[in-house]
């Protein structure tokens, strides 16, 4: 059978081989724990603990009454230690809940399933359950789940796609995750389709994971949900197969038109770690306070899948994993895609962290920029079909009106066109600066 | 003090391509049609092409230099430029004439316009122009391959059609391999296909402006350019002159040609109709370069017109 695919997206070198048969194991307690207050898209929460306070493993410590939200729970049980600013992997900087660990493992009471019967939920329950749980997307973009699973009234939606893609090279945490917890995945994935009252699903997943398929399709075959139908499609292997705009346009064939989302066209798609973590909130009550990342890279002494607790820094996480092997040239948070390079090591892990990548100074080696030759090869690459060549040089003469009429606001950031640059232009950087400026001057 | 980190914006990592990777591998690309040009017409053809290409490279270092850039001779470019134009010269042109050819293609149509990437006119081409503008006559003189008897100087088979000098036409054969007159780099069809083979694999050019520009002249060759119509000799005419190293070697060249996919068609497919103009009304026998160079000044305008649909809206 063909594999279904997109138009554009380049074939890079995944180097999943580091991490890609190693088992997500848990990482021991670090000495402190930070938890920023902003981990998803939306507003920040309002701490409801001070200083001095005990906590326990699961409970909610910070909230907000807006509306694009989601409540932060304590991964550990332990003492508030401060609530101050400290550095954020993504942001930058927030202001932050340090909480120093006791070591008193309460985890065990969110590991055993406690409500066995779903079937009496009914779809304004478990949306509560998933609000309540503090549950965002986990592939990146963190935006609070249970906004995603309360679309507009007008809109119809048909189709729920499971994104288990994963096409950052390097990444390899949800292929573990669905070659190990696939039941948890799969049960996850109708709760998803019951609280949108959907009756067909898809799980989605590149070519390349192909225990990770046959792990999925014999846990969908014991479960055999009856009243819905999901089922696997096969990806081929591309880059930015795993971008939502992408996934829908290689299974469904539909386009998410600019500006609009995915529920525009009838979809919903969700990772597979929110997927799980909605299953564990629903079935275990367990709020969202640790996910698996990949820790890898050519400057990691023992690439792995990790368990790991929001809050733990990457520090530690590194030195549980053997510690930095030669020189250190390039930390980054996600994908060597999509990923944020960081200016320090003691930023936390937070939701929307999928993997720690460590470069060596030989990979991060930054090559010198040369002339644009014209050679195309950015717009070929461009899975939005954009001129990348033309936004960046209307970019770098801060021609932002030229910018938009050639569509910059499209760019979804996947970073193809500067990866095959011949002349090693940072387009997707000069792009980017552009669609900040023009959302400025709105 | 801690070790230093590298902090970039994504992505964090590279496909390995190269502007040098790619200028050189179009250079290794044309080796086999320069290796017949030599054969075929002697070392004269050699040092033509020696002369062009340490021109280019003099010239490109002393602009840069100049300009104050750095010079960046390894990147190939003001190579490949060099040689191109001795491609596109006949075997018997005196040397200064292809050195002042050099000069005029680095400096005024490259360097002029603002280096590499910034021109808007192939340089080789430009500067074939400019020469056959300037020394007309040492720019039609053709001699025929080595081992041919007859005549010294000859004409092409395009010259000798037009003119109907009589000359016997050459078998397809001749055409394929190159057993004929005609300026250095254009004459050996199977070497050029075999370069643009190599070039199509490493997907650095695409089929779309050779073969559209290819085809078109085909047709146009076959309904207009026999005795009757429908009636031409296409084969003939597509293996004849410059359009083979035009049409994957020079109109293919990224900075003067059509990013998009249909530009690249429509570029291709203009060419191929201005080619066909200039055989059959101009003065000229070939129409190849010309052709190029005045859709070199349209790509601008192809480009605009040939914008890419916004993903979303159909």
């Amino acid at each position: 059978m063909l594999s279904k695919t997109f138009k554009g997206g380049v074939h890079l070198k995944y180097y999943k081989e580091l991490t890609e048969n190693k088992p997500i194991r848990r990482v021991s307690l670090p000495q402190e724990i930070i938890i920023p207050l902003l981990q998803h898209a939306g507003a920040a929460c309002v701490p409801i603990v001070k200083p001095g306070d005990l906590v326990e493993t699961g409970m909610l410590i910070a909230e907000s009454e807006k509306l694009i939200s989601a409540p932060i729970h304590s991964p550990v049980s332990g003492k508030i230690k401060a609530i101050k600013k400290t550095c954020h992997p993504i942001i930058g900087a927030c202001n932050s809940v340090v909480i120093i660990p006791d070591g008193k493992n309460e985890a065990e009471k969110f590991l055993k399933p406690i409500c066995q019967d779903t079937d009496g939920l009914n779809s304004s329950e478990i949306i509560a359950i998933v609000h309540r749980c503090g549950i965002v997307g986990l592939g990146g973009a963190a935006f609070p789940t249970h906004i995603k699973l309360s679309p507009p009234k007008d809109k119809h939606i048909d189709t729920f796609i499971l994104n288990g893609a994963e096409c950052e090279p390097f990444l390899t945490c949800d292929d573990r995750m669905m070659q190990e917890r696939p039941e948890g995945i799969i049960k996850g994935a109708l709760l998803i389709m019951k609280a949108v009252k959907i009756t067909s699903g898809i799980i989605a997943i590149e070519d390349n994971k192909p225990r990770a398929i046959s792990a999925m399709q014999s846990a969908l075959d014991m479960i055999h949900p009856s009243g819905q139908a999901i089922r696997i499609v096969t990806l081929r292997t591309k880059y930015p197969q795993g971008g939502e705009k992408q996934l829908i346009k290689a299974i469904l064939g539909r386009e998410v038109p600019p500006l609009k989302l995915p529920f525009d066209v009838g979809c919903i798609v969700e990772n597979v770690q929110t997927a799980y973590a909605i299953y564990e909130a629903v079935y275990c009550n367990k709020p969202l306070y640790e996910r698996a990342i990949t820790v890898t890279g050519d400057a990691i002494e023992e690439p792995a899948n990790l368990l790991v607790k929001i809050g733990t820094p990457v520090s530690h996480i590194v030195k549980n994993c053997g510690g930095i092997k030669g020189k250190l040239g390039k930390l980054i948070i996600g994908g060597p895609m999509m990923g944020i390079a960081q200016y320090a090591t003691d930023v936390p892990v937070v939701k929307a962290v999928s993997g720690i990548l460590a470069l060596s100074k030989e990979s991060a080696r930054i090559d010198t920029q040369e002339y644009c030759i014209r050679c195309g090869k950015c717009k070929e690459s461009c899975p939005v079909n954009l001129i990348p060549t033309d936004i960046a040089k209307a970019a770098e003469c801060s021609h932002f009106d030229i910018a938009t009429t050639l569509n910059a606001t499209d760019c979804i950031e996947c970073g193809c066109c500067s990866y095959v640059c011949p002349s090693h232009i940072p387009l997707v950087q000069l792009i980017k600066h552009a669609k900040r400026s023009i959302a400025c001057q709105i | 003090m801690p070790d230093m980190i590298y902090v970039t914006s994504s992505p964090h990592i590279h496909s390995g391509k190269s502007v040098k990777k790619i200028m050189w591998s179009v250079f290794a690309a044309l080796i086999p049609a320069g290796l017949w040009g030599i054969y075929a017409y002697g070392l004269r053809a050699l040092y033509l092409i020696i002369a062009s290409i340490l021109t280019c490279i003099i010239t490109e270092a002393l602009i840069l230099k100049l300009r104050k850039k750095p010079v960046a001779i390894s990147d190939g470019s003001a190579v490949l430029t060099g040689l191109l134009l001795a491609y596109n010269v006949p075997p018997d042109l005196p040397v200064w004439t292809i050195c002042i050819g050099a000069v005029f293609a680095i400096a005024i149509v490259k360097q002029a316009f603002g280096g590499l990437g910034r021109n808007i006119f192939n340089p080789a081409l430009a500067a074939r122009a400019f020469l056959m503008a300037s020394w007309p006559t040492y720019m039609v003189t053709f001699q025929n391959p080595r081992w041919n008897t007859d005549a010294l100087t000859s004409a092409t088979p395009l010259t000798n059609i037009k003119h109907d000098f009589g000359f016997a036409n050459p078998t397809y054969l001749d055409l394929f391999i190159g057993n004929r007159g005609g300026c250095i780099g254009e004459a050996c069809t199977v070497a050029l296909i075999a370069g643009a083979l190599f070039l199509l694999y490493k997907r650095y050019i695409s089929l779309r402006i050779p073969v559209s520009f290819i085809l078109t002249v085909a047709f146009l060759s076959w309904a207009f350019l026999g005795k009757d119509m429908f009636q031409g000799d296409s084969l003939f005419y597509i293996m004849s002159g410059g359009l083979m190293l035009g049409a994957f070697f020079m109109a293919t060249d990224y900075v003067t040609s059509p990013i998009t996919k249909r530009g690249k068609i429509v570029f291709g497919i203009m060419c191929g109709v201005l080619t066909f103009v200039i055989r059959k009304w101009s003065g000229y026998p070939e129409g190849v370069c010309y052709s190029i160079l005045i859709m070199n000044a349209a790509t601008p305008m192809i480009e605009r017109f040939t914008k890419p649909g916004r993903f979303g809206k159909g």
